[in-house]
C-alpha cells in the first residue's frame, strides 16, 4: 500500500513537523499540564510559620476559591465593561476610517493609511507610557486644552480608568483593523457596486447595506482577535497602576493571577486562576467562531 | 482555509462571482455623479481622515518633543511645543550611560530574544505550514486542530504555567527563559499552510517528484524560496509580539542584565513613580523614543508584507 513517495512524503512530514511540536509540548502542553498538576493543591503553613510550608492536595478548592473570590470575578467585570467601550468604538472607528478611504474621495489615501497605522508599531508599554503623560493632571496639554474648552475630565479617577485604559487600546489598534478592512473592501466586486449605484442608492446607503455586510467575515474575525486580546489585559492597566492608585492591583483578571503568584506566593491559586482565563479565552473564541459562521450563511 | 484570495468563500451571493485572484484588485476611483452631504465631499472626507490621523499622531510628536527637552522643560513646558532648549544630545549620553550602560544591552538582549526569536519561530511555522498544506502523512487534520487550539490559548495566560515550569527546571531568571517561549507561533503555523497553498503549485512540486527529488530537498530547494514572502510576514508578527511582550519577562526575570528594552523602561518608569527619581522618567521617555524609532523604519519599510499578512489571516 504505501509507496516509496508516501513513505518520503511521511518521513519529511515528521521532519517538518518535528521542531515545532516538540518545542509547542515544551512550552505551551507542558506548562499548561504542569499548572493543572499545581492547580489541584495548596501550601498550608505548618506550626505556626516557622515550621515551613506544606503541599496538600485540595482536588478543586483553588478553582472554587477563584470563582468564589470577588476580585477575581471583579477582574472579569472590568474586561466586560472594558470591551463594551472598547469594541464598538474601535470597531466602529476602524470601520468609519476604511470605508471614507474607500469613497476614493479622500487625497493622499496612502499617507492617511501609514498615519493611522503608525501607533501599531508602537509597543504597548510605550504607548501606555505616553498616555499617561497625557492623563496627568498639570503635565497634560490635553487637559489643559479640554479645560479651555470647558470640558473637565479626571482621566486617573477611578470612574474613568476603564475609559482611559480602552483609549490606549484603540489608539494601538484601530488603523491596525482599517487596513485589514480596507483590504478587504477593495475586493468587494465592483459590478455590485455599480448595479447600486444603477439602482440609485447613495454613499452612505452603498457603504451600509453592501460594503458592511460584504466583509462581514473580516469584521468578525476582528472581533474575535480583539475580545482574545481583551481578555489578556495587563501592560496597560498595569502603567497606570504605578501612576495612580484608581486602580487597583488585582484590577484585571492577569494583575489578579501576577498578585497571587507573586505577591501571596499561593502558586496553586495562579495556576488554577490562569488556566480558568484560558479556558474562558478558548470557550469564547469557540462561541464568537461559531456565531460569526451561522450569521455569513444567512 | 487554503483560499488564497481576500474573499470569503462563504460571503453573500454577488452579482457576479469575483475572480480568485491572490492579490486584492488595485484601487477604484469611484465617484458618485451628487455628493449628498458636506461630509462626503472631497474636503470634508479629507477633513475626517485628518482629524483620525491628528489622534494617532499628536502622542507620537509629545514622544519626539519631549526626547528633546530638559528635565525642568519636560514638566514646564507644553508637552505639544518646543522646550526652551534643545536637550537631545545630552539626553541620549545620559541614556547610553545610565546604571553602567545597560540601555545598551537591553536593546542587544531585545535583538537577540525578538529578533533570532523570531527567525527560528518563523522556519519552524513554515515548515510545519508546508507539512500541513503538501505533504500526506496520517492524523493531518488532529495535529492541526493542536495548532487552532495553540491560537486559542491566550499568550499571556501561558506567563503563569510558563513560570511554574521553570522554576521547577531551575531556569528561572535564564536568557532561556523569555526566549524558548519566543520559537512557539501557532498562528505561524497557520498563516504558513495558507501562504503554502497560495503561493506553491501543486504542478511544480510533481514535477519536482517526478525529476526523483527528495520531498526535504524539495521543500528546501523550491518551496522555500516560493514561500519567501510569507516567511517576511510571518516574521514580522513573531517580531512585533515578542517585542511587545512583557508579562513574561516581567516574571521570569530578575537580573537586570537580562532584561528586554520594555521592562528596563517600565522599571525606570516605576522608579521615577514611587521612589522618586525623576531623572529616571526622562530616561524612560527618550529610552522610548531611540526603541520606536527603529520599530517604525522597519515597518515603513516592510509595508506590503504586513499587509498581504494581515489579510492574510482575515480569511478564514
Amino acid at each position: 500500500m504505501a509507496s516509496p513517495s508516501t513513505r518520503g512524503q511521511r518521513r519529511t512530514a515528521t521532519l517538518l513537523l518535528s521542531p515545532f511540536f516538540v518545542l509547542f509540548a515544551v512550552v505551551t502542553l507542558a506548562p499548561l499540564l504542569y499548572a493543572a498538576w499545581l492547580s489541584l493543591f495548596t501550601t498550608e503553613t505548618s506550626g505556626l510559620g516557622f515550621g515551613g510550608t506544606e503541599s496538600v492536595f485540595s482536588g478543586l478548592g483553588n478553582y472554587a476559591e477563584a470563582m468564589a473570590d470577588p476580585q477575581f470575578r471583579d477582574g472579569f467585570l472590568v474586561i466586560a465593561a472594558y470591551c463594551a467601550i472598547y469594541i464598538p468604538v474601535m470597531i466602529g472607528g476602524a470601520l468609519a476610517l476604511a470605508l471614507l478611504l474607500d469613497t476614493g474621495l479622500a487625497k493622499a489615501r496612502s499617507f492617511f493609511q501609514l498615519a493611522l497605522f503608525l501607533p501599531h508599531a508602537v509597543p504597548g508599554l510605550i504607548a501606555a507610557l505616553i498616555w499617561v503623560y497625557l492623563y496627568t493632571p498639570g503635565l497634560s496639554p490635553v487637559i489643559d486644552l479640554l479645560r479651555s474648552g470647558g470640558i473637565d475630565i479626571s482621566f486617573l479617577s477611578a470612574d474613568n480608568a476603564v475609559f482611559s485604559a480602552a483609549n490606549i487600546a484603540v489608539w494601538e489598534w484601530m488603523g491596525y483593523n482599517m487596513v485589514i478592512f480596507y483590504a478587504a473592501l477593495q475586493a468587494v466586486p465592483r459590478e455590485t457596486l455599480d448595479a447600486a449605484k444603477v439602482d440609485g442608492a447613495g454613499a452612505i446607503r452603498t457603504a451600509l447595506s453592501i460594503k458592511v455586510p460584504m466583509i462581514r467575515p473580516s469584521i468578525a474575525l476582528a472581533v474575535l482577535f480583539t475580545v482574545i486580546g481583551s481578555i489578556q489585559l495587563f501592560t496597560e492597566p498595569k502603567v497606570i497602576y504605578s501612576a495612580s492608585s484608581a486602580i487597583g492591583s488585582t484590577w484585571t483578571p492577569n494583575m489578579y493571577v501576577q498578585t497571587a503568584a507573586f505577591q501571596n506566593n499561593d502558586f496553586g491559586l495562579a495556576a488554577a486562576a490562569s488556566l480558568l482565563i484560558a479556558l474562558f479565552a478558548a470557550v469564547l473564541s469557540f462561541v464568537v467562531t461559531r456565531i460569526s459562521r451561522r450569521g455569513s450563511k444567512l | 482555509m487554503t483560499q488564497s484570495s481576500t474573499i470569503d468563500p462563504e460571503a453573500p451571493a454577488a452579482a457576479s462571482p469575483p475572480a480568485s485572484a491572490p492579490a486584492p484588485r488595485p484601487a477604484k476611483c469611484r465617484r458618485s455623479p451628487k455628493p449628498p452631504s458636506v461630509l462626503l465631499s472631497k474636503a470634508g472626507v479629507t477633513a475626517l481622515l485628518g482629524l483620525a490621523t491628528l489622534y494617532t499622531l499628536l502622542p507620537l510628536t509629545w514622544l519626539l518633543l519631549s526626547s528633546t527637552k530638559s528635565r525642568e522643560d519636560l514638566f514646564g513646558t507644553n508637552g505639544f511645543a518646543l522646550g526652551d532648549e534643545i536637550h537631545l544630545a545630552e539626553n541620549l549620553d545620559q541614556l547610553f550611560a545610565a546604571d553602567g550602560g545597560v540601555y545598551l544591552r537591553w536593546v542587544i538582549n531585545t535583538v537577540e530574544y525578538a529578533g533570532i526569536g523570531a527567525l527560528l519561530a518563523s522556519l519552524f511555522s513554515v515548515a510545519a505550514g508546508y507539512a500541513f498544506d503538501k505533504l500526506a502523512f496520517p492524523g493531518k487534520e488532529r495535529l492541526f486542530s493542536l495548532v487552532l487550539l495553540g491560537v486559542m490559548v491566550p499568550g499571556t495566560a501561558m506567563a503563569i504555567p510558563l513560570y511554574l515550569l521553570a522554576a521547577e527546571a531551575g531556569v528561572v531568571n535564564t536568557f532561556w527563559s523569555v526566549f524558548v517561549p519566543g520559537l512557539v507561533f501557532p498562528f505561524g503555523v497557520y498563516l504558513a499552510r495558507v501562504f503554502s497553498a497560495a503561493y506553491v503549485p501543486d504542478e511544480v512540486l510533481e514535477a519536482a517528484r517526478m525529476d526523483g527529488a527528495g520531498e526535504f530537498k524539495t521543500f528546501c530547494r523550491i518551496a522555500l524560496p516560493m514561500m519567501a514572502p510569507g516567511f517576511v510576514t510571518i516574521f514580522l508578527f513573531q517580531f512585533t509580539q515578542i517585542w511587545n511582550s512583557f508579562f513574561l519577562p516581567l516574571v521570569m526575570l530578575s537580573d537586570k542584565e537580562l532584561y528586554p528594552v520594555n521592562l528596563g523602561l517600565y522599571v525606570w518608569y516605576s522608579s521615577a513613580l514611587s521612589q522618586g527619581h525623576p531623572e529616571d522618567y526622562l530616561l524612560a521617555v527618550v529610552g522610548s523614543l531611540v526603541s520606536v524609532v527603529p520599530l517604525i523604519v522597519v515597518f515603513l519599510m516592510l509595508q506590503r508584507f504586513w499587509k498581504s499578512g494581515m489579510t492574510a489571516g482575515a480569511v478564514k
